[in-house]
């Protein structure tokens, strides 16, 4: 069964091919059984991988499979595949969540246009997601980046007919560009140094010589460690939209929502956060990018959520939440916390996939309005949507029992015991934003009574089977997920933390949580999450006592004139796109308008027009010569003679 | 016998060569220029003979011979080129055959 993994990549492309080059003339059935099939296939040669993994005659030891190396000269790149414990977990998530979009997406955009070639892209979209979790080296790795980046845009731009899409693809790609151009000078330190990018080669490379500097010519002289840590962390942070380079994100929710779900929320976003737990063995050895990365992470999580409160789109809502939620990833990973971080990016696929599909479902009703202030009430006619969805708005607040307090208590738990108690604030404080404006959208949405047209009351209806079956799976994830990772603290003394020792082989040097365990006791943890638990149930009533009720919409208008300045900072997400666009954008423009107009216009294409100006009148002077008459010629040829004895004798 | 001095070779022949120079640049009928290129040829063989006779090398005589034959073959050539032009155009005024002005 293990040798067949390699398959799991090439299956989806196969899918994305045979829809995308061949499909022109197939019956939309036959495109929903390919589009749909391939990912069905994946899961299931992914579950059998992962069963003989697990149960095979070498359970946990990392297999690995080379199909092709390519060569030149002493350059050997091999393309092979690695399944490990950190894979595993991403393969599964990546899987599992992705088939259960594409059931999804058939009932989601089954009206739409471009159906078959919204599948070819997803199709597509999950097999470099796959190359990406199970390259066994930083350029397979790299391929299967580039090639979500590529599936991102090309499906955030689906609607290309309209305005905002395609720009908003058109940012996500650039933005992202800037990551990708840190990470691939990561890998060439990596490369210069060690002439291989295989992990089981690198990483123990760099453990073994920790004092190893990079020339200060290419590398600010930093130690290789930290260099690399360095490059591969502004790599994450483009590609899971981290202070300063998330601002892509919010705007990628332009694309189909079960895009937004699949690849915004819950699988590419957390491919930055599955490198840095993939590159641990580096991050250990470079303390300084750790605690840059933590900072990044919580100043993230903290910013991202008080945009979150404002918000009345409830796509934007559900985005910049992610944003917050990737902060808290990064949080547990630059604490040392890798399995935490792990833990949160798979808690976190459940819940946010699961209330994206629900916003989609919503919208779906809605006819494509979505905004909430012209919504409410609706859960009298969508009862699925708003029973799933409220299970996931609790999952992510942290309501104990659900997946995302498991999750997040670890990740505060570890900022707790790592002693950078701001952090730890930070995260918590964090926390309390989170339910809050989760549920700000909960009231919003389904609460009430309906703000918006007649005509839209009267088309208002539960979704249909296909898209309400995979809600229900996401919900019962988002409530069980969790339970792989139950703290010790509250397991009775027993040790139920399957997550986190599942991961252990794969993370080199314990560190973070483990020694938070030991640095505060059991009175102080239980504390913490208590504390935890009281601020995340505080913000859900304050959500329901602001806009509970029929006059939600007012009681929030209020709170908003009541800090008319906040409310503006935060409705405009702190004026980030215009500090960007006057910073960066429009002087970029202007420097780009100085080379078209001045040195493309008017210096190069001016110095061609001047020889074509001096070909041009020596040709017309010239023609004179020729005129055609044998006698002028005559007479040319007889000065030529001439001239030519007269050069000879003198 | 007192020899001709080879100065008056030399000049009848600058003065042959001149009027064919002239003649090739100045008329019109391509004949005559014909005619006129004969009379340059004629005029460097009548160098090249007065200086084999002056300096006894036959090598002047035996390149006369050559030069001789290719202008007659020069004329045949030439001969059959014009009456093809005049067969075509009526003419053999070469200002009147200027096609390939530029």
């Amino acid at each position: 069964m293990l040798e067949l993994l390699w398959l799991i990549p090439i299956l989806p492309l196969a899918g994305a091919a045979v829809n995308g080059l061949l499909g022109r003339k197939f019956p939309k059935a036959l495109v929903t059984a390919v589009g749909v099939g391939a990912p069905l296939a994946t899961l299931l040669l992914a579950l059998g991988c992962l069963w003989h993994y697990a149960h095979g005659s070498f359970p946990g030891n990392a297999y690995e499979q080379v199909k092709y190396a390519w060569t030149t000269g002493d350059l050997a790149i091999p393309a092979g595949f690695l399944l490990d414990r950190l894979s595993a977990v991403m393969l599964f998530i990546v899987t599992f969540v992705g088939f259960l979009i594409h059931v999804y997406s058939a009932g989601y955009m089954g009206h739409e246009e471009g159906y078959r070639r919204y599948f070819a892209y997803l199709n597509l979209f999950m097999s470099a997601m796959l190359m990406l979790v199970l390259g066994n080296n930083y350029l397979v790795m790299f391929v299967g980046w580039e090639g979500v980046g590529l599936c991102s845009y090309l499906l955030i731009g689906f609607y290309y007919d309209q305005l905002i899409p395609p720009a908003a693809g058109k940012k996500a790609f650039i933005v992202n560009r800037i990551g990708d151009f840190a990470f691939l000078l990561g890998m060439f330190a990596l490369f210069a140094n060690f002439g291989s990018l295989t992990y089981h080669d690198v990483l123990p490379k760099i453990a073994a010589n920790p004092g190893l500097v990079t020339a200060s010519a290419y590398g600010l002289g930093l130690p290789l460690a930290s260099f690399v840590a360095l490059c591969f962390f502004i790599g994450a942070m483009g590609k899971s939209a981290q202070i300063p380079l998330y601002v892509w994100l919010p705007d990628a929710m332009a694309g189909p929502t079960p895009v937004s779900a699949l690849i915004h929320a819950a699988t590419m976003v957390t491919a930055g956060v599955y490198m840095v737990v993939r590159s641990n063995v580096i991050y250990q050895l470079a303390p300084g990018v750790s605690l840059f990365v933590a900072i990044i992470g919580a100043s993230t999580a903290i910013f991202a959520a008080t945009i979150a409160l404002a918000q009345t789109d409830i796509k934007k809502v559900l985005a910049y939440s992610t944003v917050s939620q990737l902060g808290y990833m990064f949080l547990a990973a630059g604490l040392g916390a890798y399995s935490a971080a792990l833990f949160h990016v798979m808690t976190h696929a459940f819940f946010k996939a699961l209330l994206f599909l629900g916003s989609g479902s919503v919208i779906h009703a809605m006819g494509g309005e979505q905004d909430m202030t012209k919504m409410g009430g609706l859960r009298k006619h969508m009862p699925s949507t708003f029973i799933t969805y409220v299970i996931g708005a609790l999952a992510i607040a942290g309501v104990p029992g659900l997946a995302g307090f498991f999750s997040k208590d670890e990740i505060l738990h570890a900022a707790a015991g790592s002693g950078h108690w701001v952090l730890w604030a930070v995260g918590l404080i964090t926390a309390g934003l989170t339910a809050f404006y989760m549920f700000r959208s909960v009231y919003l949405t389904f609460f009430g009574h309906f703000r918006g047209t007649h005509e839209q009351e009267h088309h208002l209806h539960e979704s249909p089977p296909s898209m309400t079956v995979p809600l229900w799976i996401l919900a019962v994830g988002a409530v069980v997920a969790g339970y792989v990772g139950v703290p010790k603290l509250l397991s009775f003394g027993r040790d139920l933390n399957w997550f986190h020792h599942w991961l252990e082989p794969v993370i080199a040097v314990p560190q973070g949580i483990e020694a938070g365990e030991h640095n505060i006791g059991t009175g102080v943890e239980l504390m913490l999450v208590l504390i935890t638990s009281l601020v995340a149930i505080a913000g859900i009533v304050f959500a329901w006592q602001t806009y509970g009720g029929d006059k939600g919409l007012t009681k929030g208008r209020a709170w908003a004139e009541r800090f008319p300045l906040l409310h503006r900072l935060l409705l405009n997400k702190w004026y980030v796109d215009e500090i960007y666009d006057a910073l960066i954008v429009r002087p970029l423009a202007m420097i780009s308008r100085f080379f078209w107009k001045v040195v493309d216009t008017f210096v190069i294409d001016g110095a061609i027009n001047a020889g074509a100006f001096l070909t041009e009148l020596t040709g017309d002077v010239g023609r004179f010569s020729t005129t055609g008459n044998v006698r002028n010629y005559a007479l040319y040829f007889f000065l030529g003679v001439i001239l030519l004895f007269w050069w000879i004798a003198f | 016998m007192s020899s001709v001095p080879i100065s008056w070779y030399l000049l009848l022949s600058a003065v042959l060569f001149g009027i064919g120079a002239i003649g090739a640049l100045t008329r019109r009928n391509g004949i005559s220029i014909f005619l006129s290129v004969e009379l340059m040829l004629n005029a460097g063989n009548l160098t090249l003979i007065a200086y084999a006779r002056q300096w006894n090398d036959h090598t002047g005589q035996l390149i006369v011979f050559f030069v001789m034959a290719v202008a007659a073959a020069e004329a045949a050539v030439g001969l059959a080129l014009f009456i093809a032009v005049f067969r075509q155009r009526r003419t053999i005024d070469v200002n009147r055959l200027n096609l390939l002005q530029g």
